[in-house]
């Protein structure tokens, strides 16, 4: 069963949580991503997540792969919504169960680092203005230029 | 000439004005496809800046088209 999932409606965190208990595990970290409310000092309402979903499914189940073959950890999980969310909405959700915390954490960080860059999912973000834009998009538009993790400004990273 | 079963995601979609088409074409190769595109729609990003999916795996640019295969040219991602 795939341990990527995609998820169109609220999703249910405590049964994500419980799906990762071991005996064998001694520690436990997880990540969430959420909607916050600006952007570039941008009042944001919601941000709407648009997935290419077989790919997307493949590409994330190959990151946790990943992540079970580099880190010692017990299992791990991660789940990405789609559609519209609100502010304060979970976005993204990580869980890695493992032996001791070092690894835990280590393997919690390289899971949503992967999905940013990999994982062919597309956010838009609506502001409070009216505007509704991909994000990236309108300095693609303009330059061609496509902000990597080191130049992106910081409020628009999870 | 070969079908090619094409879906459009975040702005290649406002672009091209369209989800989803089928399109007759003689690009051979992914590249020749996004070329083809570029041209008709006036897509701003260069290939360097996108990856391609063939029937719903990336594939390198050079990877030869079908009739029938379902394409998606993926622009940077940004969900988390």
């Amino acid at each position: 069963m795939s341990r990527f999932l995609i998820v169109d409606t609220l999703a249910d965190i405590s049964s994500f949580r419980e799906s990762l208990t071991r005996s064998e595990a001694g520690g436990f970290c997880s990540f969430e991503g959420w909607v916050r409310h600006t952007n570039d000092g941008r009042s944001v309402s919601g941000i709407e997540y648009v997935a290419f979903i077989p790919l997307a499914m493949s590409e994330g189940q190959a990151i946790l792969d990943e992540t079970q073959a580099r880190f010692d950890i017990t299992t791990s999980l991660a789940m990405h919504r789609t559609g519209y969310l609100e502010v304060g909405d979970i976005a993204v959700w990580i869980g890695v169960a493992a032996p001791h915390r070092d690894a835990a954490f280590r393997a919690c960080r390289y899971v949503i680092d992967e999905i940013k860059k990999r994982v062919p999912i597309w956010k838009r973000e609506h502001y409070v203005d009216g505007c509704v834009e991909w994000v990236a998009c309108h300095q693609d538009a303009e330059s061609g230029h496509v902000p990597n993790r080191m130049d992106e400004s910081p409020e628009t990273r999870v | 000439m070969p079908h090619i079963e094409l879906e459009y995601f975040a702005q290649l979609g406002d672009v091209a004005g369209r989800r989803a088409e089928t399109r007759e074409t003689v690009a051979g190769t992914a590249a020749a496809l996004y070329d083809e595109l570029r041209k008709d729609y006036g897509f701003a990003l260069p290939s360097e800046r996108m990856r391609v999916a063939v029937n719903a795996v990336f594939r390198p640019w050079d990877q030869e088209l079908h009739d029938g295969d379902h394409v998606v040219f993926i622009p940077p991602v940004s969900g988390g």
